[in-house]
């Protein structure tokens, strides 16, 4: 039982980094429908962002944190310049190309600045442990699960309390209404990859105590992300995050008990279960289909 | 300008509309048949590559190209293709044999797999075939007795007509055109059957081939196995080039490689999986040119530009750590395939038809004739 337990809180805390990862492919996907294949290695930017910053400049955490969290927010708005602008509009898949082009781009530069190492950010969760009984939880997990909750709450509140949110929500309906209605729709998402890449930033951050940051990691856990935005439904932001919970249990539950090899194929099991089952997802709307 | 004068169906979906195209390809044939005897054996192998991906390439121009059903999992094709071979042949089965079974069971894998895809569309497709891929790969590392898990498989040279078919020799490189060419054959005159119009309908409206009643899910599944049949030929002519195949080999990576042949070469045309895959594996012997000769001829004409000895020697280093930096081939992939999508959505046979219908019409060659219309209107989420 204890066991369980324990799987059960690492598997959230790894989860809530999916699901971080997930909501920043759902922010950009319900503003402009492009399925950013970049995100992971967006957070991993972030990650060596923070790196560079804490580590090697030695500034204090929470500064070298809204330092990474700022440089990636400006970096978001530059790669949706560069690369999605001139694209908008066009078919899907040619969008999705160039944001894996741009993955790689990123994975390859980013090797060959900070090396292929795996770094460690120290921070203030990294030691230190929770004891419940005979329970023992390690802060930097529940630093994940806590950071997760809020950033949740903050945007879920932003999407649907602000009038900037609303224009987000009102352009990824109908981009060519939203615009004459008065929305800059460019702006708007121009801000919607800054949030995204922001969010990734905080996933990288977070997630520096768990697993080291290197080159590749943006990858591995960007592609973990895609099962936790299907299963909570593609475009709904509390989705992402039960979505990536689930998922990171599943993953923690299959690594302790069932078999090896099955830890690493159970998310994407899950994946192809919901798509054949329930293509919407958890919490996803179901649209009649228009001709 | 050359004028065709159609009188008929029969004219108009003819392989060779005009006799040029029989000297042109004739030609091209020639050049093809007499490169072992010209070309480096280094620049051979890379040739018999460029056949490999050139195949994969055109089945998965009928899927993604022609049927409009992308897919991120070829790679996993591939490795069906790959693994029959390298399993049957433990048993003694024949060359040709087990090339066609290889051929088969991926036809059936891709059916199987284009029955669930029935129900998903645009970014939920390409997430399901990620994930199929990646569930192959894990069983590929996992269902030892048959695949030798990561330890890999050895292949050993094909056994054709009672001679050994060395993986270096022209006769490999020969194999290898043949099913390119027989591949790229038959996908044309599929393409001009009712099937290759059927798959183009459903590419260019599902709702508007379901209302000429067409069964698009029938048409999708067959597009499905096709594309990975054809796969899987391609990827026993890869295991047997490559001699020892391991899980490793066939990874997202790969597939992603595969969607560049297409993407580079263009999608709407069988040049395109050719160009592409030229293009993409020309890179490999690019890179080593920039590795051992650039940094020479850079402080060389530095040199000459009239900096120091030292200077330029400094150079020759600077470029040399640049050209031989760990990451420079993915940096390379992924600029290309942004600067593809972004300035030249057609590909490279686009930019080939570009340039030739610019001296056909020539003064009155407008931009306008290629630009794609954007949709700003129209989501995706209620299709």
């Amino acid at each position: 039982m204890l066991d369980f337990v324990q799987q059960l809180v690492s598997g959230i805390a790894l989860g809530c980094v999916y699901g971080l990862i997930a909501l920043g492919f759902v922010l950009v996907y319900k503003a402009t429908e492009v399925v950013n294949f970049a995100q992971g290695d967006l957070m991993m930017l972030g990650g060596f962002f923070a790196f560079t910053f804490i580590g090697m400049l030695g500034l204090n955490y929470w500064v070298g944190f809204a330092g990474a969290v700022i440089c990636m927010a400006l970096f978001g708005m530059l790669a949706e310049r560069v690369v999605v602008r001139p694209i908008l509009g066009y078919p899907q898949f040619s969008i999705i190309m160039a944001t894996i082009g741009l993955g790689y781009f990123l994975r390859s530069v980013s090797g060959m600045i900070w090396g292929t190492d795996d770094f460690k950010i120290e921070t203030p969760f990294s030691q230190g442990v929770v004891r419940i009984g005979s329970l023992v939880l390690a802060y930097d997990k529940l630093s994940v699960i806590a950071a997760t909750i809020i950033l949740c709450a903050l945007l879920y509140l932003f999407f649907n309390r602000t009038t900037l949110g609303t224009a987000m929500r009102a352009s990824s309906e109908n981009m060519l209404a939203a615009y004459y209605m008065g929305i800059p729709v460019k702006r708007v998402v121009s801000i919607v990859w800054a949030i995204s890449a922001a969010v990734a930033t905080c996933a990288g951050v977070l997630l520096a105590p768990i697993t080291f940051i290197h080159s590749n990691v943006g990858l591995v856990l960007g592609l973990k992300a895609f099962p936790a935005a299907v299963l909570g439904g593609f475009g709904s932001i509390p989705g992402a995050v039960v979505g990536g919970v689930l998922i990171g249990v599943i993953e923690s539950m299959a690594g302790f008990y069932l078999p090896q090899g099955w830890k690493d194929v159970a998310p994407y099991i899950v994946l192809l279960a919901v798509l054949l089952l329930k293509p919407e997802g958890l919490f996803g709307l179901h649209v009649r289909k228009k001709v | 300008m050359r004028f065709l004068f159609k009188t008929d169906y029969e004219d108009d979906i003819r392989l060779f509309p005009h006799s040029g195209y029989i000297y042109s390809y004739g030609l091209l044939l020639a050049v093809l048949l007499v490169a072992p005897y010209v070309l480096s054996s280094y620049l051979m192998s890379q040739l018999v590559f460029v056949c490999i991906y050139a195949t994969v390439g055109v089945g998965l121009l009928i899927l993604t190209g022609f049927t409009g059903q992308a897919s991120l999992g070829h790679a996993a094709f591939l490795a069906i293709g790959a693994y029959t071979a390298a399993y049957l042949q433990q048993f003694n089965v024949p060359f040709p044999v087990y090339f066609l079974a290889a051929g088969l069971l991926t036809g059936v894998v891709g059916a199987l797999v284009g029955f669930p895809a029935l129900r998903l569309q645009g970014i939920y497709l390409v997430i399901a075939t990620i994930s199929f891929a990646f569930i192959v790969e894990e069983i590929l590392a996992r269902w030892e007795s048959v695949t030798h898990g990561n330890e890999g498989m050895r292949v050993k040279t094909i056994q054709l007509f009672g001679t050994t078919v060395s993986r270096d020799g022209p006769t490999f490189y020969y194999l290898c055109l043949a099913v390119l060419v027989l591949t790229i054959v038959g996908t044309l005159n599929l393409l001009r059957s009712p099937t290759g119009r059927a798959f183009v309908a459903i590419r260019d409206s599902e709702t508007a081939a379901r209302s000429m009643g067409i069964n698009v899910a029938l048409y999708k599944v067959k597009s499905f196995a096709i594309s990975a049949a054809i796969t899987g030929f391609a990827g026993v002519l890869f295991a047997h080039k490559l001699s020892f195949i391991s899980p490793e080999m066939f990874t997202l990576q790969l597939s992603i490689e595969f969607i560049i042949v297409i993407l580079i070469g263009g999608t709407f045309s069988l040049h395109g999986a050719v160009l592409g895959a030229i293009f993409l594996v020309m890179i490999d012997p690019f890179l080593t040119y920039l590795k051992d000769d650039m940094p020479g001829v850079i402080s060389g004409v530095a040199a000459t530009l009239g900096a120091g000895t030292e200077r330029a020697g400094h150079i020759q280093d600077a470029v040399a750590a640049f050209a031989s930096a760990n990451g420079l081939k993915g940096a390379i992939y992924g600029i290309i395939i942004v600067v593809f999508v972004l300035f030249e959505p057609l590909g490279l046979y686009g930019r080939w038809l570009k340039i030739k219908l610019f001296f056909q019409l020539f003064p009155l060659y407008k931009r306008a004739t290629f630009k794609r219309q954007k949709i700003y209107v129209k989501s995706e989420r209620n299709r």
